[in-house]
């Protein structure tokens, strides 16, 4: 008896703790009328798991911007209220927590997601209540639904201009490719996309080499050899769409067996800044990453951003808050959030249809340096860039595309897909 | 202030002039020299523009150019405001030409960076300056560039160069470039290119190869005495590449098998010990991979002149703080729970939650930074002459031998030693031993501690070939335990067996049929073979085996 009202006391004390922290949190107010009921947007992120090591960022720079447009007075007078909740890394789980935010919570918008499995999972579950989701990864595409908006890459913003570029003079004219990703739908698309697009540059499937291996894989040794065989027939280059932290283990046996970036280079299309926070990158100098964003971009917006997130960081004792990292999704994650603020405001409400229609032409000044515009088909307009790894894990940008350029989620790469329509009806 | 800068200013534009002064005799004085248009086109010009100038400073006069590819190279060069460049130096900022240090403050306005096609270009047109150099050792490092890239080096350049050469070895690889050149060359004459074609066949180059194809492609209408010569050396070359395939393949089995043995030695002795299929394994790993991480940091802030040796001294911060955890838990929960499988692997299932989560708060969800000591980094090939693409990775050579070490100690203890000896009469018959009086409670704590320890071992090891997060142990658990199954359980070298026959057979099995289908069959292989012998490769008289 005794030793469970110690326990009592102890958990009350906690909960108390707890609430009182939670009432600081919230007293810069700005100028939100607290009459108003607060808008509630939901956060559905991985916070533990295999895709925590990505995600858990993501939900923390969601909440940054939540926190800031607080202190700049809210939306519309109403102050944003994050319902953060944890779909563990469990496809199946996501769609349920979503159906949980959008009936439960009533929020009005909902800032998640990373693996397209979990987008799949949630898609229907969007569809038939009606809600919003803002998807921040890039993506293989073949998808366009009136309740999703991705401010990630399609294909063509991301994949193709970085195999373009390799195949350039500038980018090492490159002529043989193996593709290496893990076995799931984002790969398989972006791969099935890429082999379309090198056959009407007439390149030979025996000059094309795939190969797949699972969620988690961690002994890349055999891979690395067979690499190695391929490149003894020169002119060849990797393009990696292995996700998650399999990269760790892929990019340690690459530095190892001394594949060197100036011969048979390495492109990435899910490895950032915060991937490779876990690796010595001294070894992966000039492997190459396409995004649409990069840390190392130098303009004051980006600046603005970096110094937005560390000062977050540091006051909220983030872990890896001594070296604060930005990303990709990340900036994608904030670009969403602005946009979808604006469109609130432009609306005059949160409702998901008046949103929707007052999102399309909706423009954000964002970190990458660009004026970035939402298009008609729920996808942004964005500007593709290749980055070199640098000694310091950073990305030195080699290539970049002069403005934004219109995404195509229907890769033409992919028959069938010449009759669908570029916007959302 | 201002006047400051102007003065500045003035004097930037007098060292434009003595540089375009000492550019115009530079001119006068070699006619392959750079124009300034051309130098300052080094760091800012079009893709274009930069790889001609690139390529012509490999051409030229090597006591000038040779700073400036080599400042290139090291990211040393940059341009000033006014369009001239500079090389940083230890002495601070120089001229390029010259090598004289400025004698005025200059705020250079952008750094030259390069990207890989340009990278390759520079090292090109070093190499092709060094093969003149003096030293024999610049020399041989611009051979063995060339070697793989020969395409920038000019039939003249080499001519001279092989004229000049008095190394024998280096002579020799300089016969194989000019075989290059020949076979390649189509005035050559047939004589001299089935010569050269010939001897392209003992030669391990993807130039090599590529010279060949475009031989066997020119020559496909007949059947001239070249093409069946090309062909023949392009099949000496392919045979060479399948056997070195072949020994890479059985090596990274060899390898994964001592990740595996690593990973399942504690398994085994818990599991044959006490019985208790003890889900927590994993996390185990998990933790004696964070002491490392620890440890590198504690080298970093403390001792960072002996950082290189830092994975030393984490072999016992791992083993102790696993033990003690694992002695701590065993005392906690698994001791209340002997002789009830079902609730010790409930339990141990949920020590494994609890203590990935507890290492999620403390360190965070993203996986940790542990780097490789130099000495673990890189590579050797042993048979370059024979198995030219046959590399064996410094770090996982080290953890094979590491792995041996490790169960030949542990076989030490459990034969040699006084626990050892209890440890074994309470796997064979526990009432017995019992009643001759071994405290057998103590002793389930000290094999538990153990096995514990040697998961922190492994830990130490798994650190340096792979990830360090929080997941880190649940990827090891399902191969753990197979292998553990697959040897029989409670017996070393079946643990020892299972754990290298798994790794071989999965690696070798992988080029054929990839990695994700792999897994499958072996699953499906050990499910078959467990149907058929449920005791294992190695049947143990004793507890386990008693009770089934």
């Amino acid at each position: 008896m005794k030793r469970r009202s110690v326990l009592k006391t102890m958990i009350c004390s906690l909960a108390l703790a707890f609430g009182s922290g939670a009432a600081n949190n919230s007293w810069a107010q700005g100028q939100i009328d607290p009459s108003k009921p607060p808008i509630k947007v939901g956060i559905l992120h991985s916070l533990s798991g295999t895709m925590a090591i990505s995600e858990t960022v993501l939900k923390n720079v969601a909440l940054m911007q939540i926190d800031a447009i607080n202190k700049e007075g809210g939306i519309l007078g109403r102050k944003v209220e994050a319902v953060v909740v944890d779909p563990a890394s469990n496809w199946p789980l996501f769609a349920e927590k979503a159906r949980e935010l959008l009936s439960k919570e009533k929020v009005a918008a909902v800032f998640g997601c990373w693996t397209s499995v979990s987008r799949k999972s949630v898609l229907p579950v969007f569809e038939e209540l009606n809600g919003l989701l803002f998807y921040p990864v890039q993506y293989e595409g073949e998808e366009m639904s009136r309740n999703i908006f991705y401010t990630g890459a399609a294909p063509n913003q991301q994949a193709i201009p970085a195999v373009e570029y390799l195949m350039s003079e500038e980018g090492g004219g490159y002529q043989r490719f193996f593709l290496l990703g893990t076995d799931y739908v984002y790969p398989r698309t972006t791969n099935k996309i890429l082999r379309g697009f090198l056959h009407s540059k007439g390149i030979a499937d025996a000059d094309i080499r795939e190969v797949y291996t699972p969620f988690g894989h961690s002994d890349y040794q055999t891979i690395v050899n067979d690499i190695k065989s391929f490149a003894a027939g020169g002119k060849a280059a990797v393009i990696s769409t292995i996700n998650g932290d399999s990269n760790v283990p892929f990019y340690k046996e690459l530095g190892n067996a001394g594949i060197k970036a100036i011969d048979t280079p390495v492109v990435a299309f899910s490895v950032g800044e915060e991937e490779l926070r876990g690796i010595d990158t001294k070894p992966l100098v000039g492997h190459l990453a396409a995004w649409n964003y990069f840390m190392s971009l130098d303009n004051p917006a980006n600046t603005a951003f970096k110094k937005q997130w560390a000062d977050y960081a540091t006051a909220q004792k983030l872990p890896g808050a001594d070296k604060p990292l930005t990303n990709d999704p990340m900036e994608a994650t904030v670009v969403g959030i602005k946009m979808w603020k604006a469109a609130v405001e432009k609306a005059g409400k949160t409702d998901a249809d008046a949103v929707r229609a007052a999102m399309i032409g909706q423009k954000v000044g964002a970190p990458d340096g660009f004026e970035m515009e939402m298009g008609s088909n729920h996808h942004l307009y964005k500007p593709v860039m290749v980055g070199e790894i640098q000694p310091d894990g950073q990305f030195d940008i080699v290539w970049h595309t002069e403005k934004p350029i219109r995404a195509q989620p229907w890769s033409p790469f992919i028959t069938g897909n010449e009759n669908k329509p570029d916007e959302v009806k | 202030m201002k006047i400051n800068r102007s003065l500045v200013w003035i004097d930037l534009g007098r060292l434009a002039v003595i540089v375009s002064l000492l550019l115009l005799s530079a001119i006068a004085s070699a006619s392959t020299a750079l124009s300034p248009t051309e130098l300052s086109s080094l760091v800012s010009g079009r893709y274009g523009e930069r790889k001609a100038a690139i390529e012509k400073l490999g051409q030229a006069d090597p006591a000038v150019a040779g700073p400036l590819l080599q400042s290139l190279s090291q990211g040393t060069l940059f341009e000033l405001p006014d369009g001239n460049i500079v090389i940083k130096s230890d002495k601070g900022y120089i001229q390029p030409l010259s090598g004289q240090p400025f004698s005025t403050d200059i705020q250079p306005a952008r750094q030259a960076t390069l990207n890989n096609a340009l990278r390759r270009q520079v090292q090109n047109a070093l190499a092709s300056l060094s093969l003149f150099s003096q030293d024999m050792h610049s020399r041989r490092m611009a051979i063995d560039n060339l070697l793989s890239r020969p395409d920038s080096l000019s039939a003249e350049q080499l001519a001279r160069a092989t004229r000049s050469e008095t190394d024998p070895a280096l002579k020799a690889k300089l016969g194989i470039l000019h075989a290059l050149y020949v076979a390649g060359d189509q005035a050559a004459g047939s004589a001299p290119r089935l010569q050269a074609v010939v001897s392209l066949g003992a030669v391990n180059l993807s130039q090599a190869r590529a010279v060949l194809n475009t031989i066997i492609d020119e020559e496909r209408d007949k059947t001239s005495e070249l093409s069946l010569a090309a062909s023949d050396s392009l099949s000496r070359m392919d045979a060479r590449q399948r056997n070195s395939a072949l020994a890479s393949n059985a090596f990274t089995g060899l390898s994964l098998g001592s990740v595996l043995v690593l990973a399942a030695l504690g398994l085994a002795v818990i599991y044959g010990l006490i019985g208790v299929i003890n889900m927590a394994h994993g996390e185990f790993l998990m933790l004696g991979a964070y002491a490392t991480y620890l440890t590198q940091r504690a080298f970093q802030t403390w001792l960072p002149e002996w950082f290189d040796y830092y994975l030393i001294a984490a072999l016992p911060v791992a083993f102790v703080i696993t033990a003690a955890i694992g002695m701590m838990i065993e005392w906690l929960i698994i001791r209340h729970l002997y002789g009830r499988p079902l609730e010790s692997l409930l339990a141990t299932f949920g020590v494994s939650l609890l203590m990935m989560q507890t290492v999620r708060l403390v360190f965070g969800a993203q996986n940790v930074d542990v780097s490789n000591p130099s000495w673990m980094s890189g590579s050797v090939a042993p048979l370059t002459d024979w198995l030219p693409a046959f590399v064996v990775a410094y770090n996982r050579l080290y953890i094979l031998g590491f792995s041996l070490v490790v169960v030949f100690g542990l076989y030490l203890v459990l034969n040699k030693t006084r626990l050892g000896l209890f440890i074994r009469a309470c796997t064979q018959n526990r009432s017995m031993a019992a009643c001759v009086g071994i405290r057998t409670r103590k002793v389930d704590a000290y094999a538990f501690a153990l096995g514990a320890g040697i998961a922190g071992l492994g830990g130490v090891a798994l650190s340096q070939i792979g990830n360090v997060g929080p997941d880190l142990g649940q990827v090891y658990l399902i191969d753990s335990f197979m292998a553990v199954v697959l040897g029989g359980v409670g017996q070393l070298i079946g643990t020892v067996v299972g754990a290298f026959g798994l790794g071989i057979l999965s690696k070798l099995g992988e080029p054929l049929i990839g990695a994700v289908l792999v897994k499958i069959v072996i699953l499906l292989l050990i499910v078959a073979f467990i149907q058929k012998r449920p005791q294992g490769l190695f049947a143990q008289k004793g507890r386990s085996a008693a009770q089934a």
